[in-house]
């Protein structure tokens, strides 16, 4: 297991190095949010009706965004090769890998949340379960773009192709995460279910996703 | 570890890529404290002769095994492989690289890592971005690996390119030492690696 922290370790420690991209996912996700006032318009109610969804939007096009690198940078440098050759087996390497990156892209988004909130109208009330959902929801679309970060990962640019192939596979966390939020703003139906489905789906792609992206840099190595 | 009865075993390896046969029909075995040296002509399929064994590439047919370990450890964990791209993360320091390695192959041993550094002379650009490197440190740094973590086999493919002929008596130097402690050695190289009278496999240009 030392070797599994030290690689979470090794990849945090690049992230907030100078090209690392740490905080990256967050202010995407800042950009993109306050955008969406500007194109609707100053409608508060409206704001407030569709602003659940929109974080969630910004949550996974930031997440997914900040993917796309995650195994490419280590095939270019040889890095990916000795990563193989160690005792732990490959779906624990790219766990880590994942882990890492939920910590430094994900972490710092769910935090900033209640912040960007504000610009859509919701209430403070509110704004906690929003985050929850996030928090809940985001670990599922880190372990769902594992996969395609993988099958990119030799393709010069691979971050719009694995856009496209991850993207609907994220629909069932989308459509549960922006139900619990929305149950915990304007109700009526409770926060609970969705809420519960939520976890469960994060829980399914912790071992969905390492396994289909330990299969893929195997088949990629070729 | 017992390493003295441990043998590599390479049995009529084929090896296909992009439909094409690079290599087939390759036997050989290397025994604990022997050196291999692979020969050939570009694209005569040296490297992916070590990648194959690396357990990076898979074999079109025929196997390589590692036999005679007490514990059922494989091959890919029991070997080195030092390819021709350094994995050293720019932003890192020259330690850390190093140190991150060392733990993920499964040998954390300050003391050991301290030595590594300094037998390739890098011990006062410790603490120094790998980016700041040359090619020449760069692979310095890759064989500080070898010697952080101890592994009965060494995958070298050109070990000796980028370094400068100082560099090259001492890198041949640490492999007569693996040798002499029982480690095995498979060098693809084009010129003399420095080790006296290594057997050699010639691989037919395709």
């Amino acid at each position: 297991m030392n070797a599994f922290w030290a690689l979470i370790l090794r990849d945090m420690r690049l992230s907030v190095r100078v090209g690392g991209g740490a905080l990256m996912g967050a202010l995407f996700y800042f950009v993109v949010v306050s955008m969406i006032p500007f194109a609707i318009g100053p409608d508060l109610n409206l704001l407030a009706r569709i602003g659940p969804a929109m974080l969630w939007i910004g949550a996974l096009l930031s997440t997914l965004l900040a993917l796309d690198r995650l195994f490419a940078s280590d095939h270019d440098d040889g890095s990916l090769d000795l990563l193989t050759m160690s005792g732990l087996p490959l779906e624990l390497t790219v766990a880590a890998k994942a882990i890492a990156h939920w910590l430094t892209t994900a972490l710092p988004l769910v935090v900033i949340t209640p912040v960007v909130g504000l610009m859509l109208n919701i209430e403070l009330s509110a704004m906690g379960y929003v985050a929850l959902t996030l928090l809940a929801g985001t670990p599922s679309l880190t372990f769902l773009g594992l996969i395609g970060a993988a099958l990119s990962v030799t393709l010069r640019r691979g971050g719009l192709l694995m856009a496209i192939m991850v993207l609907p596979l994220t629909v069932p966390v989308l459509i549960f995460g922006v139900a619990a939020a929305n149950a915990a703003i304007v109700g009526p139906a409770p926060f609970g279910p969705p809420f519960t489905i939520l976890c469960a789906l994060s829980l399914a792609s912790f071992v969905l996703g390492p396994f289909a992206a330990a299969a893929a840099l195997r088949q990629g190595q070729e | 570890m017992k390493t003295d009865r441990m043998k590599l075993i390479c049995d009529s390896l084929a090896s296909e890529r992009g439909g094409r046969q690079v290599f087939a029909g390759v036997n050989f075995t290397v025994s604990a404290g022997e050196a291999l040296v692979v020969t050939g002509r570009n694209g005569a399929g040296k490297s992916t002769l070590l990648r194959v064994i690396a357990g990076l590439l898979r074999a079109a047919e025929g196997k390589v095994e590692l036999a005679g370990l007490a514990d059922e450890a494989s091959l890919p964990e029991q070997a080195h492989y030092l390819g021709h791209l350094d994995a050293a993360k720019p932003s890192l320091t020259v330690r850390e690289n190093l140190t991150f390695w060392a733990d993920f192959l499964g040998a954390s041993e300050q003391a050991r890592i301290d030595s590594a550094l300094e037998a390739v002379e890098l011990d006062t650009l410790a603490d120094l971005p790998a980016a700041y490197l040359s090619a020449g440190q760069k692979r310095r740094l890759s064989i500080a690996r070898l010697l952080a973590v101890k592994r009965p086999v060494w995958l070298l493919d050109e070990p000796t390119s980028a370094l400068d002929a100082q560099s090259q008596d001492r890198l041949a130097a640490f492999m007569r030492e693996h040798l002499a402690g029982g480690g095995m050695i498979i060098a693809a190289t084009h010129g003399p690696v420095g080790l006296d009278a290594p057997r050699e496999l010639k691989m037919g240009a395709a």
